[in-house]
């Protein structure tokens, strides 16, 4: 039985003037126990729109419209919001794009992390709470002291990892990371992507992992979902995903990342822009800039095909064999 | 930063104000077009030599920033025997000068109105900042609500009220069951204990709420707008994913946050608070330094004006610097030594 | 965030139309006053003692004054003195305070400095006294409170105006014109100054109310133009002379006026805002039960009575 099962899921947003948007199309997958899931995509694709579904902590427009998020016996959109709450962070939690500014800035770290432990009873009384979080912090890399320290007085590597230890502290099953080191420099990525490396084998972790960088998700994570304009293009192992990607979109985007091993080879890139939520392409999200289009793409939604075992892909091409 | 740094940054700032204040009241007298004095000659039949007596006795004949004639001479101690130095001199003996109207001293017809006015503004603005600040709470977080509009609706409909006006409608409709003028009823006297301090209290009322109701709606929305800023905010979604509820979201997130500034806020908003003292003291003949300046500007009694007006920017730059300094302790970001 | 965008938002909102409604009332009662009021203000009248603020009656809906005047004809009149201070003390802020925030945001540095602090300064010195104070000894005038008031009021235009010019400055396209060795005028003008407008816009609005209800406080208190009837002028004779008789004909309906005015563009400037500042649209902690919208499926309430359905 799969940890985490999300099917089908519908996501819109509401304009102004009140129409909607169809930001999310029927998204599927499944979480395995221990095994982490990359989510790939371009910036706007609606992978953190899945993530907040999955939480229902979407902004004030958005309206899950269709699916299920099937977790712990339970289909998380049927629930009451209290009920909610009671499996926000304790069950499932989460590290936001930009994390840096997730913290209060006038609470101390200690005492943000024994709020979340408090708030689910995870220990007894204040005292072991703070003991808690030292250790939490610990686990992160951070001194235990300076957890009575304020937010400003870290700096941008050490607020991702206070967050991480933070995101920890009732030990969830399920962690998602979105995009947990974009607006770092460098080596602190390569740090935060080796600690997040660490916890996962050390906890047990199940892991969710948002990114638009293939390099990192070829590290960590053992199954790939790519997204495309609001729909999945495809899902399979990571293996199968870099060795033998089968959409045409996830071929493009592997030829995109300047590969260590073939220095010379030229650099793609995909001509066109990703799709507006207000102006979305009949058919196939990606048939414009896609090389194999056909009059089929641009007519009907593919759905998701299994062309070998572990590997689903969106394409029309699938049935044509051309892929 | 440092917090000796912040608060001698602000100390500075107050007293560079303060400084900028006294210049100005100096100025604004002797050198705006308008003769100081004629307030003070009320027969055009003085003679000259009269005048001239007057303006000695005030000072008035000496030149108005620096002596030059002596300072060519070389007498360095003359230069200053001017009317602005003069001013200075006087200023930090405490001397304000003489009412034209009254003859009486200046600062001491300040040091006995001035506690009304403060009492009037104590109530009123305490009242104004607890109501208002609930009330903002309440709107900011059903926000979009029936009752955040119309508690919306209510603060911009006080914000678009003079509060001179908002006085006359409460005279208006008070009339005959509350006092609606003076301090006291005439005839009793502060020896008469109890009875003397009921029928100060029962005058205050009138005034009080004008400013109270007034003032409630302008901290109501600042409040709101300060809250709505914080609700806005990253940690804020933070909170709501670690499982809080509303309630608790509001309580140790939102609140602490949007109370910081509104420190600033509301001592900005004291000099406004000042000019509304002003405007119910004169509808409701409240005997403070407000009336006493509406009274001064109908008999162009400049010396009053001019004293009063340096007591009220004082208290006011005063207020800010308390304000500031209580900031610098309450906010983390403001590093201890 | 253009015109067009700001004008089909403001639109929708219930709040700008009835603002503007109001707004327009006023605006045709001044322009059109010679045609509407049924007297002339400034025409000499005969009076007997009787017409000493008699009530209404059908030759004078809103009785008239100490003078024996027709109060409603001094009211519409009284529109052109309100709208002339409000617009015109509301321009000339909104003028000097983008200066000064546009020069102290782009230059940073000594200027930005010298002139925050000068703003400070005007800031923190009370407003009213000030006011009081200046127009006492300089003299009444209309055009002397209108400068009084303008040049005291565009503090706050400033700090908005400078706070906004250091977001706006390290923008990509404003970066890219200075790349291509666009002078720092034409980035000023060009780059900057359109991303700023609406919010500018937004408060100068809101400073029409602040400057009429200025004019109206130092009218009342005795410094108003003597030779104009304004609202607060009407005011200030009505408190000292007809409070005793309590007529309410005189003292009501300037201060009303003055209200009705005030709310009108308090609303226009609110609603403004609320468009140009995105921040006030919404924040985290809305009522969440729409958001699950499955169709055909309706969530239990929110309260934690519900009976979890455990499927198999």
């Amino acid at each position: 039985m799969p940890l985490m099962e999300v099917k089908d899921l519908c996501v819109d947003y509401l304009a102004e003037d009140g129409t909607h948007l169809r930001a999310v199309e029927n998204v599927s997958f499944q979480l395995e126990h221990g095994r982490s899931l990359g989510l790939v995509g371009e910036s706007g694709c609606g992978k953190t729109t899945v993530m907040l579904s999955l939480l229902r902590l979407l902004p004030e427009a958005g309206r899950i419209m269709a699916g299920q998020v099937l977790f712990n016996g339970q289909d998380l959109l049927r629930i009451s919001e209290a009920d909610m709450c009671q499996v926000r962070w304790s069950q499932i939690s989460l590290i936001f794009q930009g994390a840096m500014n997730a913290l209060n800035p006038v609470r101390t770290i200690e005492s943000q992390i024994v709020e979340a432990l408090r708030v689910h009873s995870s220990t007894n009384g204040k005292q072991d709470a703070r003991q808690r979080a030292g250790e939490l912090l610990e686990l992160v890399g951070i001194p235990p002291e300076r957890g009575r320290q304020y937010p400003h007085q870290y700096s941008g590597g050490m607020r991702q990892r206070a967050v991480i230890a933070m995101a920890l502290a009732c030990n969830p099953r399920v962690l998602i990371a979105d995009e947990p080191t974009t607006a770092l420099d460098v080596m602190i990525q390569a740090q935060i992507t080796r600690l997040l490396q660490k916890l996962q084998k050390e906890l047990n972790l199940t892991l969710i992992l948002v990114t638009h960088d293939l390099g990192v998700v070829a590290e960590i994570c053992d199954d790939v979902l790519v997204m495309y304009g609001g729909m999945v293009a495809e899902y399979s192992t990571s293996d199968k995903i870099y060795n033998s990607p089968r959409h045409p979109y996830t071929q493009r985007l592997l030829k995109a990342f300047p590969d260590i091993d073939n220095p010379d080879a030229e650099l793609v890139w995909i001509p066109g822009v990703p799709p507006r939520l207000d102006d979305l392409p009949a058919g196939c999200r990606f048939n414009p800039r896609c090389h194999l289009c056909e009059e089929i793409c641009t007519q009907q939604m593919p759905s998701l095909t299994a062309v070998g075992p572990d590997q689903l892909v969106a394409c029309h091409m699938v049935k044509r064999g051309v892929i | 930063m440092q917090r000796s740094d912040y608060i001698l940054r602000k100390v500075f700032f107050a007293l560079v104000t303060l400084a900028g204040v006294i210049v100005f009241n100096f100025f604004l007298f002797r050198i705006l077009p308008g003769d100081p004095v004629k307030g003070l000659i009320h027969s055009p039949r003085m003679t000259q030599e009269a005048q001239d007596r007057i303006r000695a006795q005030f000072g008035l004949d000496k030149p108005v920033w620096f002596n030059l004639a002596e300072l060519k001479a070389g007498n360095i101690g003359e230069a200053f025997d001017t009317q602005f130095f003069a001013y200075l001199r006087n200023l930090f003996h405490g001397n304000l000068g003489i009412s034209f109207s009254t003859r009486l001293d200046v600062g001491e017809v300040l040091a006995q109105r001035v506690w009304r006015t403060v009492i009037l503004l104590a109530l009123g603005q305490v009242i104004a900042i607890v109501i208002g600040i609930l009330l903002g709470i309440i709107a900011s977080w059903r926000r979009g609500s029936r009752m955040d509009t119309s508690i919306l609706l209510w603060g911009l409909f006080t914000w678009s009220m003079p509060t001179f006006f908002f006085g006359i409608i409460l005279l208006i409709l008070a009339r005959g069951k509350l006092p609606t003028g003076m301090m006291v009823t005439p005839g009793l006297k502060p020896s008469d204990g109890w009875t003397y301090w009921l029928d100060v209290g029962r005058h205050l009322v009138l005034p009080t709420i004008t400013l109270a109701i007034l003032y409630t709606g302008e901290y109501l929305l600042i409040m709101r707008s300060s809250i709505i800023e914080v609700l806005s905010e990253d940690y804020i979604l933070t909170a709501k994913a670690k499982g809080l509820n509303t309630f608790q979201i509001l309580r140790d997130h939102g609140l602490k946050n949007a109370m910081l500034p509104m420190i600033t806020l509301i001592a900005l908003t004291l000099g406004f608070t000042v000019g509304g003292a002003i405007q119910v003291e004169t509808v409701f003949s409240w005997p403070g330094i407000g009336r006493m300046m509406y009274d001064a500007v109908g008999k162009q009694d400049f010396p009053l004006l001019q004293g009063a007006f340096l007591l009220l920017a004082i208290s006011v730059i005063l207020a800010n610097l308390i304000a500031d300094l209580l900031y610098s302790v309450l906010d983390p970001r403001v590093k201890p030594d | 965030m253009d015109l067009k965008y700001i004008w089909s938002a403001f639109r929708r909102k219930p709040m700008a139309i009835i603002g503007t409604i109001m707004l327009l009332t006023v605006v045709v009662a001044a322009i059109f006053a010679p045609l509407i009021a049924p007297y002339d203000p400034n025409q000499r009248v005969q009076v007997q003692p009787s017409d000493i603020l008699a009530p209404p009656d059908a030759q004078h809906l809103l009785g008239r004054d100490d003078a024996g005047k027709d109060v409603l004809s001094q009211l519409i009149y009284g529109a052109r003195i309100s709208l002339l201070v409000g617009f015109v003390s509301s321009f000339v802020s909104m003028f000097i305070g983008t200066s000064v925030g546009m020069i102290a945001g782009y230059y940073g540095g000594r200027t930005s400095n010298t002139l925050m602090r000068f703003t400070d300064f005007l800031m923190v010195i009370p407003d009213l006294p000030l006011m009081l104070v200046i127009i006492s000894v300089w003299g009444r005038g209309l055009w002397k409170i209108i400068l009084v008031i303008s040049v005291l009021y565009w503090t706050y235009t400033a700090r908005l105006v400078r706070s906004q010019v250091l977001s706006v400055k390290e923008r990509s396209f404003v970066l890219r014109a200075k790349a291509l060795g666009a002078s720092n005028l034409r980035i000023i003008t060009r780059h900057i100054f359109p991303q700023v407008m609406p919010i500018i816009l937004a408060q100068a609005v809101l400073d029409i109310s602040a400057s009429i209800i200025a004019e109206s406080s130092l009218s009342f208190l005795g410094l108003g133009d003597p030779t104009l009837v304004s609202w607060g002028m009407m005011l200030n004779f009505a408190f000292s002379r007809a409070i005793s008789r309590m007529a309410w004909w005189f003292l009501l309906p300037p201060g009303f006026a003055i209200v009705f005015v005030s709310l009108a563009v308090i609303l226009i400037g609110t609603a403004l805002e609320e468009i140009v500042n995105p921040r006030l649209k919404t924040h985290h902690l809305f009522d969440a039960r729409k958001m699950v919208a499955l169709l055909g499926v309706r969530l239990p309430p929110p309260e934690p009575e519900v009976e979890l359905a455990i499927p198999e």
